[in-house]
């Protein structure tokens, strides 16, 4: 790679992080400390702008370069990453969000706590909601730490070690100064520059092919190498009947995840109704769906384009297909288009993830100081130290993340967003939907949904060939591999169901009958809503 | 608390006020983060958007649904009481029964619907890929025309849901709310 285009991304993004930074300074002057201001940004956000910034927040960089990498690699297969995650707002927009704003406050324990015995179950669900979110940002830290090692070549190995701490710096900033207000806002510029560069990439594709959409697949089926089996599934998940599991435990995750996911919840809290967070669904639908429908075509236009060789090369998880297609379609590595390009890529990629960076850590600070600090600490903190331990706990998280996305380099982004979904299905959607739903859940019932999926789920993927036991795996000279399954779905979601019902009818107290009535009746007609 | 009403209101008084806003005609002055007002009616006030659509004249291509009818009659003189027995008649009352059944009515057989369509997509994938790449027109096969007909029947329900809310659950919910908030509010000096 040429000097030019590291120059021109670092100009790029330096100008991104300068905006988001006066972005964070301006919105953290006036209206800070209350714990609604720092978690919900006063929940004053239009459905538009709350609507980009729920696509802003799920639109990540494992999206943007993981899925059209898994497509320019595997053809089809890297599809099922696409429709998995749009129809999984159909879950979020029938189940959750309304009833969600409407009983809650800030979390998703909120609305658990709300019927039951609160310390427990705020202990539980803060637990599940931190792993989810750490387990997410390490995918952004990978794909942040692939995009600087190709900006960079070969030689990047400390630079791509510094952009990942660089990039956990950033957010911490962004999160502790300016709370979900500055958030929101960087999510929504973000959104906008993500749309914009993914439209601009798919016109450049489509005109090179002259809109012959029939062209493009059998070009990229023939470079390939795989001809018409490129365009059907079975490429990366066919042959014996692990990967076929494999296959259907990562589609029930990602359908069933999203609406577990604790930074996509506390986006609706963000929003003054129940109706106005069901528009902001609708809005992000739209957005998010037209998002997807795009990356395939990038997908497929980079196997056309540059070939699943020069990917594999270049970054054998693909995460790098997007920027060199971009390469491609602007004339070429020495032309001047190429580098503008390709440099608005990075850019743009940058951007991504940094934002999605930002809304997941304050998700995860909220479970740590509203549900986990709240809940251990007995004595009775003014929201102002909750705002402050909010704060620490970002701080906290960040090391985190960058200490395990530096571990964790090789593994494609869109594969580790897939086990964050997992575990967020397993252990957050069955106690929220039992505790909106169920008359007779009971606190055990509560507390053994959040675990009973939890656990199975960390345990599954620590058991994995992710993890051990394989030439890419993290650890790959030791084999403590006992599970086959890359995803732990599709037995760690029924479990977190059937734990919730066993500790329910097996539980001795009575179901509140009162508190159940409360629930449904403000879930349904938002009395009482704050 | 009601401290969003509080500022979506400007000169808002609180939880006594909660009340009134049924009466206040008009859209509310919405202050934006941004500090820019605006009077848009798609930014409508939070408090009034659901009647706003759903009052009167039919909003949108469709007919409103049946009117549901008013949870009480006679409550402003009674005595106050807990909430949790507040909670427990709203519960029990014809309206909210009504609304809540109309909402499980739609979203049941969506849910269902959607989960199955999206299981049989992903289970055909995987048990029948040769049936999946059966080609339909040039380098189209059966497995595209199935992932972008899920897309499409996501959009298809989204429309289908947000429209049934707006017609048959909005305005019913939105009354309901404010009896509920009304009763509530002399037990727990104010709605928490």
């Amino acid at each position: 790679m040429t000097g030019d285009h590291q120059t021109l991304a670092l100009l790029l993004f330096s100008t991104f992080v300068a905006v988001t930074l006066g972005i964070t300074t301006w919105v953290g002057r006036h209206r800070q400390g209350s714990a609604e201001e720092f978690y919900a940004g006063g929940r004053l956000f239009s459905p538009m702008e709350n609507g980009f910034a729920i696509s802003g927040d799920y639109m990540s960089a494992a999206s943007f370069l993981g899925i059209s990498g898994l497509i320019a690699l595997h053809g089809y297969d890297g599809m099922l990453y696409s429709v998995g995650f749009l129809v999984a707002w159909l879950v979020v927009l029938f189940l959750v969000a309304e009833l969600v704003r409407n009983c809650g406050r800030f979390t998703l324990a909120d609305v658990v706590a709300a019927r039951m015995r609160e310390r427990p179950v705020r202990i539980a669900a803060g637990t599940s909601s931190v792993t989810v979110s750490v387990l997410y940002l390490v995918a952004q830290m990978v794909g942040a730490g692939s995009l600087v090692a190709l900006l960079l070549g070969g030689t990047g190995e400390a630079a791509r070690t510094w952009t990942v701490i660089g990039v956990g710096a950033l957010m911490v900033i962004y999160v502790s100064l300016g709370g979900m207000r500055a958030t929101t806002w960087i999510q929504i510029v973000k959104a906008v520059l993500l749309l914009g560069g993914t439209v601009a990439l798919t016109t450049l594709v489509l005109v090179r092919f002259h809109g012959d959409v029939d062209r493009l697949l059998r070009t990229a089926a023939e470079r390939s190498g795989h001809g018409e089996a490129f365009l059907a599934p079975g490429l990366a998940y066919g042959g014996d009947w692990v990967s076929r599991f494999d296959f259907i435990s990562l589609g029930l995750a990602l359908v069933l995840g999203t609406a577990g996911l604790p930074h996509i919840l506390s986006r609706f809290y963000t929003v003054p109704t129940a109706r106005a967070a069901r528009r902001s669904v609708v809005w992000s639908i739209g957005l998010i769906g037209g998002f997807y429908l795009m990356t395939i075509v990038l997908g497929f236009g980079a196997a056309a384009l540059v070939g699943p060789d020069a990917v594999r090369a270049s970054n054998a998880a693909g995460n790098t297909a997007v920027p060199l297609l971009a390469l491609d379609l602007g004339g070429g590595a020495q032309s001047t288009g190429g580098t503008v390009l390709f440099a608005v890529v990075a850019a743009v990629a940058f951007a991504t993830i940094l934002a999605v960076v930002a809304g997941i850590t304050l998700a995860s600070s909220a479970s740590v100081a509203h549900d986990l600090y709240a809940s251990l600490r007995r004595r009775h903190s003014k929201p102002r130290s909750e705002v402050a331990v909010a704060r620490l706990a970002a701080v906290g998280i960040g090391a985190v993340a960058i200490g395990l996305g530096l571990l964790a380099r090789d593994l494609n982004v869109a594969f580790l967003v897939g086990l964050a979904f997992a575990v967020a299905a397993s252990a957050n959607l069955p106690v929220l939907l039992y505790s909106l739903f169920w008359r007779g859940f009971t606190t055990r019932g509560a507390v053994w949904a959040v675990y009973g999926g939890l656990v199975p789920s960390v345990v599954l993927v620590l058991l994995s060939p992710v993890v051990s036991g394989g030439p890419q795996s993290l650890f790959p000279g030791l084999d403590f591999q006992y599970f086959p399954l890359q995803n732990p779905g599709l037995v760690s979601i029924p479990l977190g169901f059937v734990a919730g019902w066993l500790g329910t009818v097996t539980s001795p107290e009575e179901p509140d009958e009162a508190r159940h009535a409360e629930t449904e009746v403000r879930s349904l007609t938002g009395a009482g809503a704050v | 608390m009601q401290s969003s009403n509080d500022r979506s209101r400007g000169a808002g008084g609180g939880p006594e006020s909660a009340a009134d806003h049924r009466a206040v005609p008009g859209r509310a002055y919405v202050e934006t983060a941004s500090g820019v007002p605006y009077d848009d009616p798609r930014y409508d006030d939070p408090w009034y958007d659901a009647l706003a659509s759903g009052w009167g004249e039919s909003a949108g291509p469709g007919v409103p649904g049946p009117a549901v009818p008013p949870m009480r009659r006679d409550a402003p003189a009674e005595p106050p009481r807990a909430a949790a027995d507040v909670y427990l008649e709203v519960q029990r009352s014809a309206a909210f029964q009504e609304v809540r059944s109309r909402y499980r009515r739609f979203v049941g057989p969506a849910v269902a619907a959607f989960f199955l369509w999206y299981v049989a997509y992903v289970v055909t994938a995987t048990s029948a890929p040769s049936l999946m790449a059966r080609p339909v027109a040039g380098a189209v096969n059966v497995a595209m025309v199935a992932g972008l007909g899920q897309f499409l029947t996501t959009f298809l329900l989204t429309w289908a849901y947000t429209r049934h809310a707006r017609l048959r659950r909005d305005r019913a919910a939105l009354e309901l709310r404010w009896d509920t908030q009304e009763l509530t509010r002399g037990t727990r000096g104010g709605v928490s």
